[in-house]
Formats: structure tokens, C-alpha cells, sequence
């Protein structure tokens, strides 16, 4: 041992081929290459297969029956139904982030770590509850909801329920997104505007809405992917109406137990292909304008 | 910042407006209805709650619903923060196509990761097939719960951690390692403390989460009472039989014990920052 160190030259750092140089604040190729093993396999299982097995399943008896599939009257009400609660749910969203947004970076007022813990509130509540709270709130035998009932406006086993239940899943979204955003821009462009004369409406649109476009997108995209895929809170509320009040998660889900595989699944892919599309747009948004985002990712 | 003009009357138009906006839907979408969830409670009386409550089917389902969120978030801690080191710290080809699908359990629709769970473990599925040939049934066990649970979560805490480890300044790392520490110990006394807040974060939101999961676990838990019936399925059953009172109880019951749980992971995370000492 001690022989064989004497031997070698000075500036060779450790005894021959076997322990290779490295940094020292890296592991060693093994452990990595080990812990990158670990991590593809661990997501390849967990996350790829089931989207794998969306798609297999749906084209099991071939395309053309996935695409017959779409054409029943039960799949193109429910495709029908999601596009309009997202159609009214994501822009009702949009302009709620932004006042809040709006209200709580660019003024000081008291209450207002008070206001954001609200705004996060519906994050914490499990949308079966939330569905509930609603169906307390409005559902028929409720103060409200009776009223509302007696002059032909129904809420709850209605469209409206469907959207105020998927705006509550997605309440977070937009306004968590523009507020570190809007913090970190802070306020004195928006204060220059406004001494050169712009009116407020102006200086929103041509100073704050261009500062905060991506951001915005980036809320609208995950509200949006949110909003046509939520259940639980639409399960409670929907009433699953058949050809009414259906979306096409709870399409879904009759389908699947009706034992109607191919119909099912096919419904199924073109949500997880928006899921899909809605990934490859927000990772585009992550590397082209990361700037602009805010730095830390919850949802 | 230099020269921070205290200005009395803010001259920021749109204060009452977006204020407005803001307070109006708060109250139509979170405040009113919590309140109705609250005042549904309150008129029922604490011992309406307690007698609902306090049934085996109702504690089964609590606990199930717990025990398995908790195990679950604990995967995830473990997994997602190993996925935030190699996905920040190494460099291998897929790495950002990695990257990007780490947030599909965000993107994918509850009801269709349930169904695609389900097919995947059930006994003549693909993954199904090769643990019932070892004897273990996935679908409609607890199993089949767990798996659907860590799907949902996964994302949260490599998604808290990841940016942490970006922060992280390599000179700590070298210090530590010219002082004479092995790369183990760096990692176990320098690395992993720095890691813990964010990961902690992390672990509640994917507990959250999996607490109030319904649409992608009641495919594949069977939904057996006593044995496989989750909490918030059996708000869904006490709807469907027009009892708002119990569905209102077993609600508040779980709002209560998520609450408590956050507030304790909260109050973890203060003490483990002021130990590593920074804020």
C-alpha cells in the first residue's frame, strides 16, 4: 500500500483508473446514472403508461371506430357542453385574476395577506366539498336556490352550477400566476403613464396588459386545461344529466360504466390530447419567455 | 427604491373598480358557499355532526382516506425531490421532454388518469397482469388507492424543490467538501436542510391534494364500504340520498382534519427554517 502511493507521480489525485477525477461537488457517473435511471423509469411508470393506455384503449377497435364514437349524440352533446362552461368559466377567471392582481400589487391597503389567503382558498377545499357548498348555497331546498328555482333560473343540475363549480377549481389560477409577476414589474412604469396624462383604462392596456401577456396566457392555459377537466365538483353539482348536463368527463364516466371501452377512452384522448397541447404550450411559454413568468411553479 | 415618495392619495386609477370585481367574486364563489357549508354545520349542531361522524363506515373512510393521502405525499416527497435533483443538477438526452412531462398528472383530467389506472392495474391489464402472476391485486384494493393518489401529487414537490435547487450556490457545496466531507454527507448535512422547507411545502399541497381526490380514485378503488370507500365518495353517496345534513358533517369533518394537518406541516416548516437559519 504505502509502497505502491510512494510510486505514483504528484499531481495523478487518486490511485490509478479506478476513482477517475471529478468534482467534488458531484456524485460519482454511477450514483447518477443510477439516479437518472431511477427517475425515467419512476415517470415512464407512474405517468407515461396511463397516457399510453388512454390512447391503446382507444384506438383498440381501430380509428374508425374511436372517430364513430365521437359522432354519438352523447359524446357531441358533452363535447359541446365542456367548450361552453370553459367558453364562459376561463374569461369569467381572466378578468377576476386580473382586477385581483390589479388590486393587490398596485395598491397598499390593510387585510390584503388576508385577501390572497382567500383568493388561494379553493386550492385547500376538495372540489367534492366545494360542490357541495354549492349545492348548500343554491340547490332547491337552499333560500337562494328556491327563490331562483321559483322564477325558472336553476343553478344546481344546470349550467350554471357546472360553471360556477369549475370557476371555483380554477378560482387560484389566473391571479396567483399575474401577482409575483406584477409585484416584480412594480409600479413606477404605470405611475411615468400617468403623469404624461394617459387615462387609467389606457395606461392598463398599453403599459400593464403588454408586461403581463405571458403571464396571463400561462393562467388562462392551466385555468382552461383545469375547467374542461374538472369532476368531482361537476359530478356534485351536474346532477349527470344525460345529453344536458354531462360534460364530457362525466360522459366519460358513464360510458366506462356502461362498459362502452372504445367510447369512453376515445373521449378520453381528446382530453389528454388537450392536456397534451396544453403542456407543449405552457413548456414553450417556460423557455421562450421565462422572463416574464413567475419563478416558482405550483400548478 | 432610492427615492420612495410617500405619496397619501395613491394616483393609481381603478382601486374601487378592480376592489369591486375582486370582493364580488370572492363572495359568490368562496365566501357564500363556504358560509353555507359553515351555517349547514352550525344549524346541525355539534352533536348532529359528532352522531354522523362517529359511525364505522365514516371513520373507515376517513382514516382510508388519511392514512392513504399521507403514504402517498410521502412518495412523493421522496420521488419528486430525487426527480428535482436530476432534472436541475444533470444533463441526459429527454431531459426537457422529462422536464415537461412531470406536470401531466396537472394537465390530464382526473377522470381520464382513473379510468387509465384502472385498465393498467386491473388484473388483465398490462401492469395488472404481472403483480396478480406474484399474487398481489392493485385494482379495487388500497393499492389501486395509493397508486391513483401519487398520480395526482406527484408533481407538487419536485415542482417546489426544483427552483430551490437552481438557488442553491455551489461554493456551500465546495466548502463543505474542502473541509473534508464526503459527497454523502454534503448532501445529507448541507444540501437535503436546504431542500427541506420547499420540500415540506411541497408534501402539504400534494397531501391536499390527495385528501380531496375523488374523480381519479373512485374508478379504481372498488368502492367497497369499510374496506376501499373514501371520504369524499362518501359525501357523494350522503348527496345522492338528499342527507345535506351528513354530507355537510363528513364535509366539515374533512375540512377540519386539513385544516389541522396544514396548519402542523406550517408550523414544521417555521421551525425548520429558523434551525437552518435563513428566512
Amino acid at each position: 500500500m504505502f509502497d505502491s502511493s510512494f510510486q505514483e507521480p504528484l499531481l495523478t489525485p487518486t490511485e490509478g483508473n479506478r476513482h477517475p477525477w471529478r468534482p467534488a461537488t458531484e456524485e460519482s457517473p454511477l450514483v447518477r446514472r443510477i439516479l437518472i435511471a431511477v427517475a425515467v423509469l419512476g415517470l415512464a411508470v407512474l405517468v407515461v403508461a396511463p397516457l399510453g393506455v388512454v390512447f391503446a384503449e382507444a384506438l383498440a377497435k381501430g380509428a374508425g371506430a374511436a372517430i364513430a364514437s365521437l359522432a354519438s349524440p352523447d359524446a357531441l352533446s358533452a363535447i359541446k357542453l365542456t367548450l361552453l362552461v370553459a367558453g364562459i368559466s376561463v374569461p369569467v377567471n381572466a378578468v377576476f385574476g386580473v382586477a385581483a392582481a390589479w388590486t393587490i400589487t398596485k395598491f397598499d391597503f390593510r387585510g390584503k395577506a388576508f385577501l390572497i389567503t382567500l383568493i388561494d382558498l379553493p386550492f385547500s377545499i376538495s372540489p367534492v366539498v366545494a360542490g357541495l357548498a354549492l349545492v348548500l348555497l343554491f340547490g332547491a331546498n337552499s333560500l337562494i336556490g328556491g327563490w331562483l328555482v321559483a322564477q325558472g333560473f336553476p343553478i344546481i343540475f344546470a349550467l350554471p352550477g357546472i360553471v360556477l363549480a369549475s370557476v371555483f377549481v380554477t378560482f387560484p389560477f389566473v391571479a396567483r400566476e399575474l401577482i409575483p409577476v406584477m409585484i416584480e414589474q412594480g409600479r413606477t412604469e404605470e405611475e411615468a403613464a400617468l403623469t404624461l396624462g394617459a387615462s387609467g383604462w389606457r395606461v392598463f392596456r398599453t403599459v400593464t396588459l403588454p408586461n403581463i401577456k405571458w403571464a396571463l396566457l400561462y393562467g388562462v392555459l392551466l385555468c382552461n386545461a383545469r375547467a374542461m377537466g374538472e369532476f368531482g365538483a361537476v359530478a356534485v353539482v351536474s346532477g349527470k344529466i344525460r345529453g344536458q348536463t354531462a360534460t364530457m368527463p362525466i360522459t366519460i364516466e358513464m360510458m366506462y360504466n356502461e362498459y362502452l371501452s372504445v367510447a369512453a377512452f376515445t373521449l378520453a384522448a381528446v382530453l389528454a390530447l388537450l392536456g397534451l397541447l396544453t403542456l407543449a404550450l405552457k413548456t414553450l411559454l417556460e423557455w421562450r419567455h421565462a422572463d416574464q413568468l413567475s419563478a416558482i411553479r405550483r400548478h | 427604491m432610492a427615492l420612495s415618495l410617500r405619496i397619501q392619495k395613491s394616483p393609481m386609477p381603478g382601486f374601487r373598480l378592480g376592489m369591486g370585481i375582486t370582493l364580488a367574486m370572492l363572495s359568490l364563489i368562496v365566501i357564500l358557499p363556504v358560509g353555507a357549508l359553515l351555517a349547514k354545520g352550525a344549524s346541525y349542531g355539534l352533536s348532529g355532526i359528532w352522531g354522523t361522524v362517529n359511525t364505522p363506515r365514516v371513520w373507515a373512510a376517513l382514516y382510508l382516506s388519511f392514512r392513504l393521502s399521507f403514504f402517498a405525499a410521502l412518495f412523493n416527497l421522496v420521488f419528486g425531490t430525487l426527480l428535482a435533483w436530476v432534472l436541475a443538477r444533470y444533463e441526459f438526452p429527454g431531459r426537457r421532454l422529462i422536464d415537461a412531462l412531470v406536470d401531466l398528472p396537472f394537465a390530464l383530467p382526473t377522470a381520464v388518469a382513473g379510468i387509465a389506472l384502472t385498465t393498467l392495474y386491473a388484473p388483465n391489464g398490462v401492469f395488472g397482469s404481472v403483480f396478480k402472476s406474484l399474487g398481489i391485486k392493485i385494482a379495487y384494493t388500497e393499492w389501486g388507492i395509493l397508486i391513483a393518489l401519487i398520480f395526482v401529487g406527484l408533481p407538487f414537490v419536485t415542482r417546489t424543490v426544483q427552483p430551490v435547487i437552481d438557488e442553491i450556490e455551489r461554493e456551500v457545496e465546495e466548502a463543505s467538501a474542502t473541509l473534508g466531507a464526503g459527497r454523502l454527507y454534503t448532501m445529507r448535512r448541507v444540501i437535503l436542510p436546504a431542500l427541506a422547507p420547499a420540500a415540506l411545502t411541497g408534501f402539504a399541497l400534494s397531501l391536499a391534494r390527495a385528501v380531496g381526490e375523488y374523480g381519479s380514485v373512485i374508478f379504481i378503488a372498488g368502492n367497497l364500504p369499510l374496506k376501499t370507500e373514501i371520504a369524499p365518495l362518501l359525501i357523494v353517496i350522503k348527496l345522492e340520498e338528499f342527507d345535506y345534513n351528513g354530507a355537510a358533517a363528513i364535509g366539515l369533518a374533512m375540512l377540519l382534519i386539513s385544516f389541522t394537518m396544514l396548519l402542523v406541516i406550517n408550523l414544521i416548516q417555521i421551525w425548520s427554517r429558523r434551525r437552518i437559519g435563513h428566512v
